[in-house]
């Protein structure tokens, strides 16, 4: 059933007239032409359409669209402000925690929702975070270590 | 050639690519069988190189950026011989109307072979500017150099010139008679640095386009109707509830049953009330027959190597051994799925495709559109993982056929279920050997036969007297005994190869009473082999003695295409479950002068982690030319709490030219957890994937 749907996406003010059945996924990356958020496998498995809505990390391919009214979205474009890259892109620029990077804009979201209730996570909390984060890669290793690094730096310490 | 699968013999290869000693390695490609016009690389630097007005360096390669890390070393490589910064250098991959042709981005051969053809181009180049300089600047040739991307005169390095000045951004006529060397990896400067990725940014910032992010005015999306088995025939379709769907349009050409619209998931959603009906022959073939069935599959030996003499070796055997190892299907499970766009025009089209294989790509979208290939324009966005499997590139001809149909572009993005289903798996494969030890404990005869795999790493490199090798059946293509397609998957045939000749050289040593790494020591006379063993137990701390041993260690060493590899690993083994934990892996590999270290080492550890699905949990289920593993949940790939603290040594060598990287360490994997599973408990498994229950059910 169509229904309009208003909600804010990166910081700003959207609107769209569309069935709200529809996963929030397809409507980001067509309609609103951010195709940061990946398909991957479209059955909440893989992490690759993650967004973060109301600071949570969301599976966006099994995510009505109806319910992200009045929410706040961010998605991967989001993240840097004002042209400066978030500590975490910077952290997985510089560890190489990026192989194919089809994975990469769901991996940094995820662990932008770990560090925002634990900003100085061990390897075990990032692995509860990401464990059902899917790197076919598998820059697994060099992921736990940029997040620890992004964590350093968001703490106001020096990002190794 | 004695190889599987071609059509051509080796003069053949030859005549086609010309001299070089690459031939040999290429010769069992399948991707030349499959390509009879197949060509070499463009002897003119032109096809690789343009210079800007501006002076920056567009790198123009028929490779393709899958996150294998190429982006930056052939730029390297590039920017080397040309001697111009590294970060002037901008790579053009894999568009076949810019680029080069090239077989395909596979057999961790970009470095090997297209490298050098890159530094061949650059050193010509920049030999070419500093004539053109000299004659500008009125200077005699000998007094100018490069650097920069400039040229100067050493006397007085005031005086110079631009490259882009020289070039102006246009081909460059002139060529040298001869050509200039290589520079000797002692001389590099841009090689053998750790240099950033031009794609990270755009990764981490999701402006990386892949195929599927491509967005064309008019574009529709496009969705196939999937057979629910791989031999099932399509009787009828009922359209009449998907045509409901509010601007969803059927479209049909025979067995071909496509629907578009101009959002993807309604597009899905009228294809789910398409009401097919099948055919489906019954199954005779699954995973508990398959191996019998592959035993007794008849096809074509084909002996790879022989020398002494068999029975001889078996007299002289105070030890005689007698094993089979066997290997499933595997799937690719790329974590971008097959993705395309293409816009088809009455007479061109170009198509975005996310493939390994853009050539290949660009004759098989024309045959099916009935186009001739020079009319196809195929561009390779940034590929979201290939593996082997974006070889194949069904979706594309898929895309291209239903935009002929529609007159409009459509993009076809394969759900998870179609990517598991159409994969061109890694073929199950059996693998029988015989063998024998005198009383010495050194290796008397080894009579090898692969059947199914391919022979790739398929020969013995211990040292041997008496040796057979052979190998049955083609690996790649699905032809055969397979129920469904199989094909190249990282480190093609040599999984199976591997783990069968390094699981059975653990079960000579535990026999021998030997430790493992001591009888392989023993028995290899391979001087550069031994190097990179001992670098790699040097590292791992190896703890001698016989196994089993309950330390949990399994060691392999291997050479894959001249790459060199010796890895240990340390596990644990959970009584309770069967769940094998590998806790550290050591891994030390001697492909000649590194070009990007951090580079290598990031492959090396992924090449090592995504090994651990195929010996721990990776195989397909199927029954027939049904699949029964479409998902993540059913099909477990590694995840991050799987991945074991992992320790690169990159052994120094400049003897050889700068060789493959990113399969050489998954290859391995199999045995040495096999070998570390015997260590450890005393189970030998001669089949993957060691799976919790199977391991459980062995120790009880």
């Amino acid at each position: 059933m169509e229904q309009a749907i208003r909600f804010r996406l990166n910081r700003r003010p959207v609107s769209i007239t569309t069935d709200g059945e529809r996963a929030l996924l397809w409507v980001l990356r067509t309609e609103m032409g951010l195709t940061g958020a990946k398909f991957g496998c479209g059955q909440g498995h893989c992490g690759a359409c993650t967004v973060i809505i109301n600071g949570e990390a969301v599976r966006s391919c099994r995510y009505p669209l109806k319910n992200v009214t009045g929410k706040e979205v961010l998605t991967i474009e989001g993240l840097a402000e004002n042209g400066k890259l978030h500590p975490l892109q910077k952290a997985f620029m510089q560890h190489g925690a990026v192989q194919c990077g089809f994975c990469t804009p769901g991996m940094i979201l995820k662990s932008y929702s770990l560090l925002q209730k634990n900003a100085n996570p061990g390897r075990e909390d990032i692995i509860r975070a990401l464990d059902q984060n899917l790197c076919r890669c598998s820059s697994y290793s060099r992921i736990v270590e940029a997040v620890q690094a992004a964590g350093a730096e968001m703490r106001g310490g020096r990002a190794s | 050639m004695t190889g599987t699968g071609g059509s051509l013999d080796r003069r053949e290869f030859i005549r086609i690519l010309g001299p070089g000693v690459y031939v040999l390695f290429w010769a069992n490609d399948f991707i030349f069988a499959q390509q009879p016009g197949a060509r070499g690389y463009p002897e003119d630097f032109n096809a690789y190189l343009r210079i800007g007005e501006d002076g920056r360096v567009t790198c123009f390669s028929g490779k393709i950026e899958m996150g294998q890390g190429i982006i930056a070393s052939l730029a390297q490589m590039l920017a080397e011989e040309l001697e111009v910064p590294y970060e002037s250098v901008s790579m053009v991959m894999g568009d076949t109307k810019l680029c080069p042709w090239d077989a395909g981005t596979n057999g961790s051969r970009s470095i090997k072979y297209f490298g050098p053809a890159v530094r061949a181009a650059g050193a010509e180049a920049r030999e070419v500017l500093i004539e053109l300089a000299a004659e500008r600047l009125q200077i005699p040739r000998e007094r100018l150099t490069a650097k920069d991307g400039v040229v100067f005169d050493r006397t007085s390095p005031g005086t110079k010139v631009g490259y882009g000045l020289l070039a102006k951004g246009k081909t460059i006529e002139r060529h040298l008679a001869q050509k200039p060397s290589l520079k000797p990896p002692s001389a590099f400067n841009v090689c053998g640095k750790s240099l950033p990725r031009a794609d990270f940014e755009d990764k981490v910032t999701g402006k990386a386009q892949f195929a599927g992010d491509i967005r064309l005015p008019g574009m529709l999306y496009g969705k196939v109707l999937r057979p629910p088995a791989h031999d099932a025939r399509l009787k009828e379709v009922r359209a009449d509830a998907a045509k409901e769907v509010k601007e969803a349009r059927v479209l049909q050409e025979g067995d071909f049953v496509g629907v578009v619209h101009p959002l993807p998931d309604m597009a899905e959603r009228a294809l789910a009330l398409l009401k097919p009906v099948y055919e489906i022959p019954e199954a005779t073939v699954d995973n508990g027959n398959i191996y019998g069935h592959l035993s007794g599959a008849d096809a074509r030996d084909n002996v790879i190597e022989q020398k002494g003499d068999l029975e001889e070796g078996v007299r002289m055997a105070a030890l005689r051994f007698e094993e089979s190892y066997f290997t499933p299907y595997v799937a690719h499970a790329a974590t971008e799925t097959h993705s395309a766009v293409a816009d088809v025009q009455e007479d061109s089209a170009t198509v975005w495709v996310g493939t390994q294989r853009p050539f290949g790509a660009n004759e098989e979208i024309a045959r099916a559109i009935g186009l001739g290939a020079d009319k196809v324009r195929v561009i390779t966005p940034f590929v979201g993982g290939g593996f082997g499997g974006k070889s194949q590139v069904g979706q594309a001809v898929q895309a291209a056929r239903l935009s002929k149909m529609t007159g409009r572009p459509v993009q076809v993005v394969w759900s998870r279920e179609e990517e598991f289903f159409y994969d061109t798996f890694q073929p199950a494969a059996v693998v029988k050997i015989a063998s024998g030890l005198n009383a010495s404990n050194r290796i008397t005869f080894w009579d090898y036969h692969v059947l199914f795999a391919g022979e790739r790493s398929s020969q013995n490199i211990y040292d041997v007297p008496n040796v057979k090798t052979v190998s049955r059946g083609s690996s790649f293509g699905g032809a055969g005994p397979h129920p469904f397609g199989t094909g190249a998957w990282r480190g093609p045939g040599s999984n199976t190869n591997i783990f069968a000749r390094e699981s059975h050289i653990d079960i000579m040593a535990a026999k021998a009473g030997m430790d493992p790494l001591e009888f392989r020591l023993r028995n290899l006379a391979d001087k550069r082999m031994i190097r990179v063993v001992e670098a790699a137990a040097g590292k791992f701390g190896w703890k001698p003695g016989k196994a089993p041993g309950g330390r949990g260690q399994g060691m392999v060493c291997l050479d894959y295409l001249g790459t060199y590899v010796a890895a240990m690993a340390q596990i644990r083994v959970e009584k309770t479950s069967g769940r094998i934990r590998v806790d550290r892996i050591v891994h030390a590999q001697d492909m000649g002068p590194v070009i990007n270290p951090a580079g290598a080492r990031m492959q090396i550890e992924g090449a090592i982690t995504m090994g651990l699905g195929y010996c721990l949990s990776e195989e397909i289920h199927f029954k027939g030319g049904a699949i029964e593993s479409l998902d993540f949940g059913s099909y477990q790939i590694p995840r991050l709490s799987w991945v074991p603290v992992i320790e690169s040594v990159l052994v120094d060598n400049t003897e050889i030219a700068p060789s493959g990287c990113g399969e050489p360490p998954i290859v391995g994997m199999g045995a040495m957890i096999a070998n570390a599973l015997f260590d450890a408990t005393g189970i030998r498994m001669n089949q993957l994937p060691l799976v919790p229950q199977k391991v459980k059910a062995k120790l009880a």
